[in-house]
């Protein structure tokens, strides 16, 4: 399965990132591309808990394709968010059954973001996206 | 002017984590060992495990005899006298859980509870399921703007009503020491048993259970260099004696049938099961590492770099320091910045910090935060620490603003 352009962007641009400042403007830059949500989106329902900072996940399904959109208080979060999404972004539901997300984020440098002692929010935002994808 | 520690050689972890570029500031939570309790358990699981207080074998006779020994010597850290009235527990919350559950039947509906506004979880949530159990109510006592409970409000709120008293010793988010003396004795008066946290308070200083006067004191081993797993129960002979076995099985046991059982009294009625025999003796190390060490010259050790932390602090724009913090640690927030973005920053630079609701999440909240970053100290720290700590805060918030 190739990458989408915006994901082999984003893994190019890191892969050249040296350190961890480079990394977290990267990561700034990545969060500032996330389209804002509405007041009605940031709803309780769509609302990823186990995070230390407020993180919204709304997921719709078109024509059998995923569209995601997120949003976080946090600024990190955000850029972890988009990264995500670059890489789901219009996946079938079993395309993203079959996706390796957190080797995804490895790929990127940023898997100790995933560690179990984090508690970020991106591991309860793939466990909420893996819900979605087995149609629970 | 570089401030070293004295003892921080004594703590192989600490050279382990600068090799590895951490900086520890995370001790509220947990912290290193030195190397007499690493030795201590090697020299146990070396010689020979053993179960305690059953087998007449030499390991099991060794095993009891150096188990009993640290009962003593955590008696006379906290002035309790002998080991009696000292029990084990598997940690801090399951003390305040035993207590919770053990003095259940003296409560009737209608009664009260005080706790503190700024108790840890571990201190509010026994009692307050407790309430629940039994139809009693849950008082909180407000707290000052400095951090310290509101004395006059806690008086006025503590009376006849009044069954149990339970307050923290030094608040894990605040860094305060709560007016101990005048709420115990004010609760004692009134018939209240009195129960105080000191997971927190028992790192710093030496305290005096007798002089305290409290019916119950309470702290966990990890916190205090320790093994964990391990909490202990202090209780005044008279207060154990109001307790009802609460965990059944093992040594506790006195005689037993199949359909009626007696139990020992406090302390091996309390301690259910094997006990975690290796930690006990460990800790029984611990105590006597730190009893070896000049106290006042690591009181002032402690107070030294704790100044330096809230200057640092103070010196910076944005950062508002929560309440008046007087020991061993300082919780923060800066302005415009959100929490999960400084800690992940801090967290790249290798400085191991607390981020979050500290296990206190209805104070954290009260204060109308979400979370907070907490810094805090141990006797191995140094200022060479708190530097990296200030250049990794300087660079983040450089950063993120």
């Amino acid at each position: 399965m190739s990458l989408p352009p915006d994901a082999r962007e984003a893994l190019d641009s890191f892969a050249a990132a040296a350190g961890w400042e480079q990394r977290a403007r990267l990561l700034m830059q990545w969060g500032e591309r996330l389209a804002p949500l509405t007041d009605e989106e940031k709803s309780d329902d769509n609302r990823v808990h186990g995070c230390e900072s407020q993180v919204w996940l709304v997921a719709r399904q078109d024509d059998g394709h995923w569209r995601f959109a997120a949003a976080s208080d946090a600024r990190l979060i955000r850029g972890l968010l988009a990264l995500l999404l670059v890489r789901v972004e219009g996946l079938s539901s079993a395309e993203l059954r079959q996706l390796d997300l957190p080797g995804w984020f490895r790929q990127l440098g940023l898997d100790r973001q995933l560690s179990p002692s984090r508690s970020n929010g991106l591991n309860a935002v793939l466990q909420r996206m893996a819900q979605l994808a087995s149609g629970a | 002017m570089f401030q070293p520690s004295s003892w921080r050689a004594d703590f192989p972890a600490i050279a382990t984590l600068q090799r590895q570029h951490q900086t520890y500031l995370d001790s509220a939570a947990t912290t290193q060992k030195p190397q007499a309790l690493l030795d201590a358990l090697s020299h146990y699981y070396v010689h020979g495990a053993a179960n305690v207080h059953r087998a007449q074998h030499l390991p099991g006779a060794l095993a009891t005899q150096a188990f009993e020994a640290s009962r003593d010597k955590v008696g006379t850290w906290l002035n309790a006298g002998a080991g009696s009235q000292i029990v084990f527990t598997h940690g801090a919350t399951s003390a305040l859980n035993l207590l919770a559950y053990g003095l259940e039947h003296r409560f009737e509906a209608g009664e009260e509870i005080a706790v503190s506004a700024l108790e840890h979880h571990a201190n509010l949530l026994p009692w307050q399921q407790l309430a629940r159990r039994r139809g009693l109510k849950l008082v909180i006592l407000p707290l000052a703007d400095n951090g310290q409970i509101d004395l006059d409000a806690a008086l006025q709120l503590i009376g006849p009503r009044t069954r149990v008293l339970a307050v923290s010793q030094l608040s894990n988010v605040l860094g305060t020491w709560q007016p101990l003396q005048p709420l115990l004795n004010h609760a004692r008066a009134q018939g209240a048993i009195t129960v105080v946290d000191g997971a927190q308070g028992i790192v710093h200083g030496r305290h005096d259970v007798s002089q305290l006067g409290c019916d119950f004191y309470v702290f966990s081993s990890h916190k205090l260099y320790g093994p964990d797993g391990l909490g202990v129960l202090y209780g005044r002979n008279d207060a154990l004696a109001k307790l009802r076995h609460w965990q059944f099985g093992g040594e506790m046991v006195q005689l037993a049938g199949y359909q009626d059982s007696s139990f020992r009294p406090a302390p091996l009625g309390f301690e259910a099961g094997t006990p975690p025999i290796a930690s006990v003796i460990g800790l029984g190390a611990t105590l006597d590492y730190l009893a070896s060490l000049d106290a006042t010259a690591v009181a002032e050790h402690e107070a030294a770099l704790h100044r330096h932390l809230l200057r640092g602090l103070n010196d910076r724009e944005g950062v508002r320091i929560l309440g008046a913090p007087q020991a061993a640690l300082a919780s923060f927030v800066v302005e415009g910045v959100h929490n999960a973005d400084l800690s992940h920053l801090l967290t790249e630079q290798g400085i191991a910090v607390r981020a979050g609701h500290h296990c206190a999440m209805p104070l954290v909240n009260s204060l109308g935060l979400d979370g907070a970053i907490r810094v805090s100290l141990a006797l191995y720290n140094d200022s060479d620490d708190l530097q990296r700590f200030f250049n990794a805060l300087d660079q983040a918030l450089e950063l993120l603003r």
